[in-house]
């Protein structure tokens, strides 16, 4: 891979050991991939969780943190993923001091790092979208899927340490969907039935993951005769991303890269229909009609302030039951957002927790549910029911206003 | 006989292990018990299992981001897998891989390697040469 003179001074250890080790993850993951040489990115966002980086990574970061200014400061924006801890409120999670503890050494030597601690997986609701052309390093799939498909920027999946080093060096090695020819379609779906609402539009982007199946296939979408919301989107993009490991998608006439199928390479594809039965079948395997729901969850992707009022509004005035509990994970910014519009106040008369800058599958999601005898756990969030299976959870999946009914009921409607 | 098979260039240095094979994804969050060292999503075809010390090999990546770093949190604690072989990797587990300095190859030649390979055999992982060996079968295959 061909370095610039910065990067081969990084590389020698003339800027620290930070950045020489950043420069030596990147010549590695480069030749893997068959980098011809580096990109530079305009941000970088760090997916890093205490219950995935652990002890060790936690150490890791601290020794960068701990050298000199010039030698530990991010040289590009660069800002992070939701937390696992929400420090306000942990205990009555059955999250113990051990687990805050790392998470605040984390959060140290993140600051001291210069990277802007923002907890989001909805940055491109929230923070700074990228726009068309824009080359980033992003972490989390959610946050890639939808900036490589709705803005048109470039960004691979970007594991917590490829952004740390990407922030440290400010640039990325060029491969995959930095590249033109990684971007046109190379699996064509036809979408027979309309999703309607968010879960809908998750199931659809959970059933065309699945089908596609890998990082190297870009689906082109033909059928979907309406725009959706940006809350639709991220939804689709999320699911699509946790059940095939998809980075980008297009959909004719909506996607901006592909105003026609012709713009993606997609015409001279073999057609592949999703019909209601497939979206159907993906449902019923997290259906459980009529059985006892010990918690709701509202996260994975985290509330836009959009969805944090439908929540609100769909709790007004309703209790929870008493054996069931909900949580609603939001980022710090919306959550105050949110305050102000007294859309926590009804989330939290109803019985329900808010919680700020976490997302419920990253917050030692195995340890809370045996702290509070969770099992079965319902959520509109279809990326989510398909990472808790492993966790020790029974999932199932409702939409929005269909898991605050049971919410209300105890029970699945 | 040994037999040789050859992939892309991968990340670490060579290992030599036995095999634990699946046709099957992957994906550290999703489907691991970290603390235990075993598979523990009941739908994969390795539930149950332990991995720590095998040569995994299954087909592809799937999931998120987590693996990056977990991979290296695991290897901290001496329980994680040798090494790892996929038909095709994704980015994150490359990312993993090199953090944690842990042996990774992919795109096999010869074809799918989960079927190349067996829970058992005995192989050698080479991929700064983009060689895998199998120097022993499983007796009964």
């Amino acid at each position: 891979m061909r370095l610039s003179e910065s990067a081969e001074a990084m590389l020698a250890g003339e800027m620290g050991p930070a950045r020489q080790w950043a420069v030596e993850h990147q010549i590695q993951i480069g030749r893997m991939f068959d980098a011809a040489d580096m990109v530079a990115v305009s941000q970088a966002h760090m997916m890093a969780d205490p219950e995935s980086v652990g002890p060790a990574g936690v150490e890791l970061v601290e020794r960068f943190a701990a050298l000199p200014p010039d030698q530990r400061r991010v040289v590009i924006p660069m800002i992070t993923d939701p937390r696992g801890v929400d420090l306000n409120y942990y205990d009555p999670l059955g999250q113990t001091v051990e687990m805050a503890n790392l998470e605040r050494r984390f959060i140290m030597a993140c600051r001291s790092m210069g990277i802007v601690m923002t907890n989001t997986c909805i940055n491109y609701q929230t923070v700074m979208p990228p726009v068309r052309g824009d080359h980033v390093a992003y972490g989390d799939t959610g946050v890639v899927i939808y900036s490589n498909s709705f803005c048109g920027a470039r960004s691979n999946f970007e594991g917590g340490p490829s952004a740390l080093a990407a922030g440290l060096t400010g640039y990325t090695p060029r491969y995959g969907l930095h590249l033109n020819e990684n971007r046109v379609a190379t699996k064509r779906y036809v979408v027979d039935k309309q999703p309607e609402e968010l879960t809908e539009w998750g199931v659809l982007g959970a059933v065309i993951g699945r089908r596609a199946g890998s990082y190297w296939e870009v689906p082109v979408i033909e059928g979907i005769d309406q725009v959706p919301t940006s809350d639709a989107a991220k939804h689709m993009g999320a699911a699509m991303a946790s059940y095939g490991s998809t980075p980008l998608f297009h959909i004719v006439g909506v996607t901006p890269e592909c105003d026609t199928l012709a713009d993606v390479n997609g015409q001279h594809l073999p057609v592949e229909r999703i019909t209601a039965q497939d979206t159907a079948q993906l449902r019923g395997s997290f259906g459980a009609t009529g059985e006892k729901v010990d918690v709701v969850v509202f996260a994975a992707p985290q509330l836009s302030l959009v969805e944090m009022q439908s929540v609100a509004e769909l709790c007004r005035g309703r209790k929870l039951h008493a054996d069931t509990s909900m949580l609603v994970c939001t980022p710090a910014s919306v959550y105050v957002d949110a305050q102000a519009a007294g859309f926590i106040e009804d989330i939290e008369n109803f019985g329900a927790r808010v919680l700020q800058g976490t997302c419920f599958y990253q917050q030692y999601a195995r340890e809370i549910g045996e702290a509070n005898g969770w099992t079965r756990l319902l959520s509109n969030s279809t990326k989510i029911v398909n990472i808790l299976g492993g966790y020790g959870y029974k999932p199932a999946l409702a939409s929005m206003s269909a898991c605050i009914d049971a919410a209300v009921a105890g029970e699945i409607v | 006989m040994s037999e040789i098979l050859s992939c892309h260039v991968g990340i670490g240095a060579k290992v030599q292990g036995e095999a634990l094979v699946a046709s099957d994804n992957f994906s550290a969050r999703y489907d691991l018990d970290r603390i235990k060292g075993i598979f523990s999503r009941p739908e994969h075809a390795l539930a149950g299992q332990s991995y720590v010390g095998k040569i995994l090999v299954l087909n592809t990546a799937k999931g998120g981001v987590a693996t990056a770093w977990m991979l290296y949190e695991m290897a901290s604690r001496g329980m994680a897998p040798k090494a790892l072989l996929l038909n095709t990797a994704n980015t994150i587990l490359a990312q993993g891989a090199a953090l944690a300095g842990m042996p990774l190859c992919d795109r096999f030649a010869d074809g799918d390697i989960t079927t190349l390979v067996k829970t058992g055999d005995a192989v050698v992982v080479d991929p700064e040469n983009g060689q895998v060996t199998i120097t022993d079968r499983q007796a009964d295959w």
